[in-house]
């Protein structure tokens, strides 16, 4: 058995290959934990539904090119709008009620829309993948000498940081970011200002959840299309958030990114732990900083 | 609200693990076999209900009663966890009056299913699990290993590669008892064959990106990249491994085990010209289409899996040796499922050897290019097909105890 085991420093542009793979998995893991962080910020709901929305934009994808015919680029729109539309539904009829009950109602409540959702994708489409393939824009690659870069992966990264900055300075900088701030803060003296605080939380949920379908169709391609695919992820995105701080905006995108970056590397260093190693990240950033990196502690 | 939150975590847990599908109380007024597989997870496509479906038309087939008593089929979901699998097969055994275990795959569950039944003198029927340790080391009087194993897998699939100019091998090893074996399997063929094996990488098992891993292949140089795994693992490498130009650079991929569910998730386009090794493909012969047909028509329209064919044909020899033994002792009716021949749709003058090990022809083929694929499912060209004591390992190999050298 021991000799499989060998344990060696890769040479320097191998390594630049695994922090480049690392980085663009940190692409996926921040786009996750942002709708995550988003929804837990200002809505206090810990959405572990987001796997199932993740899975569900990536499906509609696969239908609307199958049924409509209709392609990647125009489902990049569309799955997004669709999956949050119905995020919205989920938010008005069920989520809406438990609000102010403790967040364990919240948490039961979406696992059990999760497991669900995931069920009758299960039982219509069976656990298989589905082929999606990469659009003929973005196939082939660049050869950047130390590895074969494929320009579907530059992509994602572009997206997903456009994605990542954009959220966060709509929250953080803009007049409606600090609207919703502030109904998290105190929903009473926002709505005596004349604004609908429940409607504000509605769009909020979409979009949070339409965050989650955009990264299933920018994951469609490459990975598979199946009823579980958000199911192992949305475990690995959680504690990439509770890393990052829960609820904080900045704490999802670095954490995201940052975390993608020691996974590559475990991938390299002691592959067999790479399923792992984030959670022992989680562990030790919790005994020395239980609100997490970024977290405000409360 | 403590209390309430407590529940709430109860509820929770319940929720998480789930419970295994109700099973029938029992005396022994009916023989019980029992279904037991993936029903929900990654290797769910590959038997799944599926298997269900298989193992009720072989009851149905064979009249539905044996001994003058009913038939029953059971089934439960393993969850891929050996100790869940352990845990079902207790009960089944114990409480439940099952006879025999069928299926299993995921070989680290079937290992453990496998001891549960030997000690009790239990029958285990095992079509989706690979391991060829289920009739090595861990072989079982009362064990039969039905449709492939890893053995067969390594020598069709890689002895063919070899002899194509493929001499030099890297690994993507699934991180568990299969993986492990499909990989020292391979490299003992691709060593034989004057080969040699570069590296090799443990990958967790249910991974989704597997860039990191390709790069370190590529980096090998590898001629070969051997994928010694298995569903949605496969799946993904291969179409990862294209996106990042492992095939135009020259390098080849070799799919140790690929299912025609895994062929349909990749799309022609990605899969074609990939080998593999199967022991049952539907459109072989008006045998294996009008079983496939009979099948689509119990199963929702679903091309059937090696072994879910795999399970039809376990259940039928073992209700048939159960007739002809007259009794339903597990150790009895395993001895004479080891004297008949094994005639079916898939399997001709097959036979159970004594390690439990059905020895048949297997198959090589080749995925097709969608230019070549002219209906739903036309995936697959025969290139060969390898004689069951040339594909399977010789006793004379065996590490199983009940092989008297």
């Amino acid at each position: 058995m021991l000799g499989w085991l060998h344990i060696a420093v890769p040479p320097a542009p191998a390594l630049f290959g695994q922090l480049l793979i690392g980085l663009i998995n940190g692409a996926f893991y921040a786009m996750l934990s942002l709708g995550l962080a988003v929804i837990f910020g200002l809505l206090n709901i810990i959405n572990f539904a987001h796997g199932a929305q993740y899975m569900l934009g990536a499906f509609c994808a696969y239908l609307v090119l199958n049924y409509l015919g209709i392609g990647y680029w125009p489902s990049l729109l569309i799955a997004p709008i669709v999956v949050g539309a119905f995020g919205m539904l989920l938010e008005r009829f069920f989520i809406r009620w438990i609000y102010r009950l403790d967040h364990l109602y919240g948490l039961l409540l979406t696992f059990g829309m999760a497991l669900i959702i995931q069920g009758v994708f299960r039982q219509y489409y069976g656990s298989a993948g589905q082929p999606y393939s990469i659009p003929d824009l973005l196939a082939g690659g660049q050869d950047l000498g130390f590895m074969f870069l494929p320009n579907y992966r530059a992509w994602v990264i572009a997206a997903s940081s456009v994605c990542c900055f954009g959220t966060w300075f709509v929250i953080e900088r803009t007049r409606l970011g600090a609207y919703l701030r502030a109904a998290t803060e105190n929903p009473t003296l926002v709505q005596a200002f004349g604004i609908n605080v429940p409607r504000m939380v509605t769009l909020t949920y979409g979009f949070g959840v339409a965050l989650a379908a955009l990264a299933g169709v920018l994951a469609a391609p490459i990975y598979q299309v199946s009823p579980l695919m958000g199911s192992n992820l949305i475990i690995v995105v959680f504690a990439v958030v509770v890393i990052g701080g829960m609820g904080s905006i900045l704490g999802a995108i670095v954490g995201g990114f940052a975390l993608g970056i020691i996974e590559g590397l475990t991938k390299v260093f002691y592959p067999e732990a790479s399923s792992t190693a984030i959670f022992v990240i989680m562990v030790v950033v919790l005994l020395v900083k239980p609100a997490g990196l970024f977290g405000r502690t409360v | 609200m403590k209390r309430r939150s407590l529940l709430a975590v109860g509820f929770a847990a319940v929720l998480a693990f789930g419970a295994a599908a109700p099973a029938a109380r029992a005396a022994n007024d009916k023989v019980v076999i029992g279904v037991m597989n993936d029903m929900s997870s990654v290797y769910s496509y590959l038997g799944g209900m599926g298997s269900v479906a298989a193992a009720k038309m072989a009851v149905h087939d064979f009249g539905g009663k044996v001994l003058g008593k009913p038939i029953e089929v059971i089934y439960a979901d393993h969850q891929n966890k050996p100790d869940v699998g352990a845990a079902i097969a207790q009960k089944w055994f114990d409480q439940d009056g099952v006879d025999a275990i069928v299926d299993l795959p995921t070989s680290s569950v079937a290992i453990a299913v496998q001891q549960v039944a030997k000690e009790r003198g239990k029958v285990t029927l095992i079509s989706n699990g690979g391991s060829s340790e289920l009739t090595g080391k861990y072989c079982s009087p009362t064990g039969v290993h039905w449709t492939y194993d890893t053995y067969a897998l390594a020598h069709v699939t890689g002895k063919a590669i070899v002899q194509q100019g493929g001499k030099s091998w890297f690994f993507i090893t699934a991180d568990y008892a299969f993986g492990h074996q499909l990989r020292d399997d391979t490299s003992a063929v691709v060593k034989a064959a004057g080969g040699q094996v570069l590296g090799s990488v443990n990958v967790p098992l249910n991974n989704a990106d597997f860039s990191s891993f390709l790069l370190q292949a590529q980096q090998s140089k590898a001629q070969v990249i051997g994928l010694a795994n298995a569903g949605g693992d496969t799946v993904n490498s291969i179409k990862q491994a294209a996106e990042f130009g492992i095939v135009k650079g020259g390098q080849r991929l070799a799919g140790l085990l690929v299912f025609i569910a895994d062929v349909n998730a990749l799309g022609l386009q990605t899969a074609q010209g990939l080998m593999l090794t199967e022991a049952y493909y539907w459109d072989q012969n008006a045998q294996t289409r009008a079983f496939a047909k009979r099948f689509e028509a119990a199963y929702d329209g679903k091309v059937p899996t090696s072994g879910q064919a795999g399970v039809y044909g376990a259940v039928m020899h073992y209700l048939k040796a159960m007739a002809a033994a007259k009794t339903e002792d597990g150790v009895k009716v395993v001895a004479e499922m080891r004297k008949l021949p094994i005639n079916d749709f898939m399997t001709h003058n097959g036979k159970v050897r004594i390690d439990g090990r059905v020895i048949r022809d297997m198959y090589l083929f080749q995925v097709k290019s969608p230019q070549e694929s002219k209906y739903p499912y036309d995936y697959y060209k025969q290139l060969a097909v390898i004689p069951g004591d040339q594909a399977f390992r010789p006793l004379s190999e065996s590490e199983c105890p009940l092989v008297t050298h």
